[in-house]
């Protein structure tokens, strides 16, 4: 195997067993890079000088404990020091922060080497990378879908063995809905788990940032360096931290595991419900307990999501006014002329669209009808899901309704595009951690499952992860993207 | 002012809290610092940031709301403001809506004599904006710049209830504020650096009607002077527009110190919708009645308590006290010199009397004064040993004043020494005997007013130095002799 093709773990043993250099590792990541992303374009930025010089110095150091010496990406909505984070827009697009997200610093310290930046739909906006203001990204199982979204550049990458993980961020499933379309493992961690001080807000109160690898160990190796508390973010909640990789034991016998019975209704593809049925079917082979339960509000998460999301992000995106940093008009007449302006070449029209949304379900006379009656939905959702965690240790569905679509095929209904969250949006709704795993394919394409979990117990989610994949093979299959 | 319209007032003032650091990020809350050189990526807005709220601003918060009677919530939330302007840089500010800090509080005033207690509504807690500077004027600038330093300073917003009924009462209730607010030790309380800014909610009715009339904002208020010219103009336009059949409508308007107006800068329809909505980046903020205690027990001494200590320890009348404890610093000035001299009613009328004419001619603080208190307590038991008369201590106040030398120093140097000795003025007073011979015959005959023209050439003699006492026992028994 080649070295680009190594899981995260598979490398620190390399790097341990002296069977590799950094350097090595890098230069073959660099090469796949070459070989494949004129295809994917999963990368806005990519930094190969860094990352040789990172890489150098970590052999040179000879100190290869936790990711020190490993390449990854960031999508880029995670400013990173000294390198472009521009959230696929143009209004951001030559914007280079002078600090790191604690995310960005956390990976830093730990050593790893930073390759390159991912694309993405515009400031998060989007479930299939087209509407990042640069270029689409594409589905490594099939060029001519889409990767998902919003963190489409991080899932492809990842499955075309780019890199051998990425950080993403998701509000509304732009982990897991990747993640399912692209093959990979996704974890979005409970909010507050993880710091988002530094990542560009979308939606703050659903926002979370998380992980994508090829394989479960990985995912709580990185989940341990990102997780815990963080004095510059406040919603960072101060909870202990376990260490995640003494959850990957491989036994969940008695482990009580719910499937909604709202997550398997029409509108979901038949063979996607039939494999994760089937999946379900492994987890009482090994051991658990399986039994149909509801979350009665489920229905009313989506709408309710696109009202909170769009309302916070119109507040979280007004800060783009061209003053500061960023673009800016300089041919405007006046100061309203150069936010209007600056605003309307900067901003693409899905953005464009939420943050009006979000403008409207805000204003006053409104307010009541839609925002406050938004919130107490949020409400009624997390309840569902405290009732159904009274009995049961963890909840599994699909991730999404179907697997990926073609490039252009859902541009033109914003609903039917939305409607790809259906799964995923109520997991952010009530804060918990969600994770979605490699569990079959249909028509050669990859169907993923979501594991969904209480509040800060994502142990519970990489624990059941880690049995399903260690009994299965859907993680060793990769994408050909028809480049060698 | 009509007699037939009663005038409603009330006050929105924000004040600068002066903790070491700005609410939400680690930069140094100054004034007048370089522009821009007290900024970092979160006060100035940038991608991916987020707030931390600073817990001495809270201390703060709870310690106005104690100074001004308030009840302090034990869950208050933050909220966010939404308008655009180049100096708001996230282009929504965080405030708190409709759970603040403080609510629900009061403080008393006298006007003519007579005591009324004005309620308090609520004060909240918010950030501050930066500032715009304009090269030349507003509306002939070709460009602006954004000072950020501002940006993210705490803000205390205390309003009131409509209860002041003049432009007078508002400057009794400013005054009032500024003085607990220093007391409290939470402000500088500066109008004119801004760190206490005033917007003023007027309206008049017709004696007698319950409803409150259509009230207008009026903003720009730089100091208590302008407050009141400006609700004194404001209520004089209402009655005149009402008088002349016209309706009152509901506006913000701005006062223009040239021009001595309130102009109209925006009507109701016009006013912005700020789109509140809760903080996202904050959790609640939990007050714990351990926490109030906690502030309650650090409160310092208020006015009012001061003043009541001053009337029956140094049996200083009402007015006196109050002037005394209208600063924290006039107050802490006048405590210490009773530590070295125990006469409180002569230190007060010192400090009522010369300190403040000089500090008033200067326009400076007590706090810049370079008379300390024990050099002022020193200078009054120099009169009392009959060093120096009480005429010849103003010039060695005015001395003090001005160089901050000791009084002792003073009049060893300038030779302003009463001359005591016995014997010396009496030598100077039978020489004045010996050229007057008519005079003392005139004072032995029977005009005893002839001694005054005798004690005049004493003084004539030793500059003004002869102890005056002194001067009139010696001459008397000479002269009685
Ligand atoms: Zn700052």
């Amino acid at each position: 195997m080649d070295l680009y093709e190594l899981t995260l773990h598979e490398l620190q043993e390399k790097l341990h067993n002296k069977q590799a250099s950094s350097e090595e590792i890098v230069k073959a990541v660099f090469g796949r890079i070459k070989d494949v992303e004129a295809k994917i374009q999963a990368f806005i930025t990519l930094d190969e000088e860094g990352a040789l010089d990172k890489a150098r110095k970590c052999d040179a150091r000879g100190d290869f404990s936790s990711i020190a010496g490993i390449p990854y990406g960031l999508k880029d909505i995670i400013c990173s020091q000294g390198m472009k984070t521009t959230c696929a827009s143009k209004i951001l697009e030559n914007f280079v922060p002078f600090y790191d997200a604690t995310v960005a610093s956390r990976l830093k310290e730990a050593g790893g080497v930073l390759v390159g930046k991912l694309n993405m739909d515009e400031f998060a906006m989007g479930s299939s990378t087209e509407q990042s203001a640069f270029f689409p990204t594409r589905n490594p199982w099939d060029l001519d879908r889409v990767p998902g979204g919003s963190s489409g550049g991080s899932a492809a990458a990842v499955a075309a063995c780019e890199i051998p993980f990425a950080l993403g961020t998701d509000t509304g499933g732009s982990i897991r809905q990747p993640a399912s379309f692209c093959g990979v493992v996704g974890l979005k961690p409970t909010y507050g788990r993880v710091s988002r001080y530094g990542v560009v807000a979308y939606a703050s109160s659903l926002d979370q940032v998380g992980v994508f690898s090829r394989e479960v160990r990985d995912c709580a190796l990185v989940l341990n360096i990102i997780a815990g508390r963080d004095p510059l973010d406040s919603t960072c909640v101060d909870i202990e931290k376990p260490d995640y990789t003494e959850f990957l034991r491989d036994d969940i016998k008695g482990l009580k595991i719910g499937y909604p019975r709202e997550y398997f209704q029409e509108g979901i593809a038949k063979g996607i419900k039939d494999t994760v049925k089937k999946a379900l079917l492994k987890y009482e082979e090994l051991g658990a307990l399986v039994e149909e339960v509801s979350l009665p509000h489920s229905e009313y998460a989506l709408p309710a999501y696109y009202l909170v999301a769009p309302a916070e992000a119109s507040a979280n995106l007004a800060r783009f006014d061209g003053v500061r940093y960023g673009r800016r008009d300089f041919e405007a007449e006046n100061v309203i002329q150069m936010f209007s302006s600056t605003r309307a070449a900067g901003f693409g029209d899905e953005v464009k669209m939420r943050i009006m949304l979000g403008t409207y379900a805000l204003s006053s006379g409104y307010y009541d009808a839609y925002y406050l009656k938004a919130l107490k939905v949020r409400r009624l959702i997390k309840n569902d899901f405290d009732k159904v965690f009274n009995d049961f240790d963890l909840i599994v569905s699909p991730t999404t309704p179907t697997t990926a679509f073609k490039l252009g095929e859902q541009t033109g209904d914003p609903l039917t595009l939305y409607m790809n969250d259906i799964l995923t949006v109520p997991i952010n709704m009530a804060g918990l951690p969600g994770m979605s795993i490699p569990c079959g394919f249909v028509d050669a394409l990859p169907v993923g499952m979501q594991l969904i979990g209480k509040p800060f117990d994502e142990g519970t989610l990489i624990r059941a992860a880690y049995a399903f994949e260690q009994n299965t093979d859907y993680h060793t299959a990769k994408p050909d993207p028809g480049v060698m | 002012m009509s007699k037939d319209f009663e005038t409603v007032i009330g006050l929105e003032v924000h004040v600068e809290l002066k903790t070491r650091s700005k609410i939400f990020c680690s930069c140094t809350n100054e004034f007048g610092a370089k522009p821009n050189t007290n900024v970092c990526p979160i006060c100035s807005g940038f991608p991916g940031m987020l707030p931390v709220l600073n817990e001495q601003v809270v201390d703060y918060a709870i310690k106005s709301g104690l100074a001004l009677n308030c009840e302090i919530a034990d869950y208050c939330k933050f909220d966010r403001k939404n308008y655009f302007y180049p100096d708001l840089p996230k282009a929504y500010q965080i405030s708190q809506y409709d759970l603040p800090v403080c609510k629900q509080g009061y403080l008393d005033i006298e006007v003519n004599g007579e005591r009324k207690r004005i309620g308090i509504t609520r004060a909240h807690l918010e950030e501050d904006a930066g500032k715009l500077v304009h090269q030349g004027t507003i509306s002939s600038t070709t460009f602006s710049l954004v000072d950020l330093n501002r940006s993210g300073v705490p803000l205390l917003e205390i309003v009131s209830e409509p209860d002041l009924r003049s432009s007078q009462e508002a400057r009794a209730y400013m005054e009032k504020l500024r003085s607990l607010l220093l007391f409290a030790g939470v402000s500088d309380c500066k109008m004119e650096e801004g760190s206490l800014r005033c917007d003023a909610n007027v309206s008049v009715r017709p004696y007698g009607q319950e409803e409150l009339g259509t009230r207008a904002e009026v903003k720009n208020l730089n100091s208590f002077k302008a407050m009141e010219k400006a609700i004194d103009y404001e209520v004089r336009r209402q009655i005149e527009a009402i008088e002349d059949g016209e309706e009152i409508i509901q506006e913000t308007r701005t006062w223009e110190e040239e021009r001595q107006i309130t102009r109209s800068m925006r009507s109701k329809e016009e006013a912005h919708d700020y789109r509140y909505f809760p903080e996202p980046d904050l959790p609640p903020l939990r007050i714990s009645r351990e926490w109030v205690e906690r502030i309650l027990q650090s409160l310092p001494e208020m006015p009012e308590k001061a003043r009541e200590r001053l009337m029956e320890e140094y049996d200083l009348s009402e007015y006196d006290a109050h002037l005394l404890t209208l600063t924290p610093d006039y107050l802490a000035f006048f405590d210490e010199c009773t530590l070295y001299y125990q006469d409180g009613k002569i230190i007060s009328n010192w400090m009522m009397g010369e300190l403040n004419k000089l500090l008033n001619q200067k326009n400076m603080d007590i706090a810049e004064c370079r008379i300390k208190p024990a050099a002022l307590a020193d200078m009054l038991k120099l009169i009392d040993e009959g060093r120096i008369s009480g005429k010849m201590a103003k010039d060695v106040f005015e001395e003090m004043f001005e160089t901050g030398a000791s009084p002792e120093k003073i009049i060893k140097e300038k030779g302003m020494e009463q001359i005591s000795d016995e014997a010396a003025l009496g030598t100077i007073i039978q020489e004045v005997i010996d050229k007057n011979p008519g005079v003392v015959d005139d004072y032995r005959n029977g005009k005893k007013k002839a001694t005054g023209f005798l004690v005049g050439q004493v003084m004539q003699a030793t500059k003004g130095q002869a102890n005056p006492a002194l001067v009139n026992k010696i001459l008397a028994e000479k002269l009685n002799n």
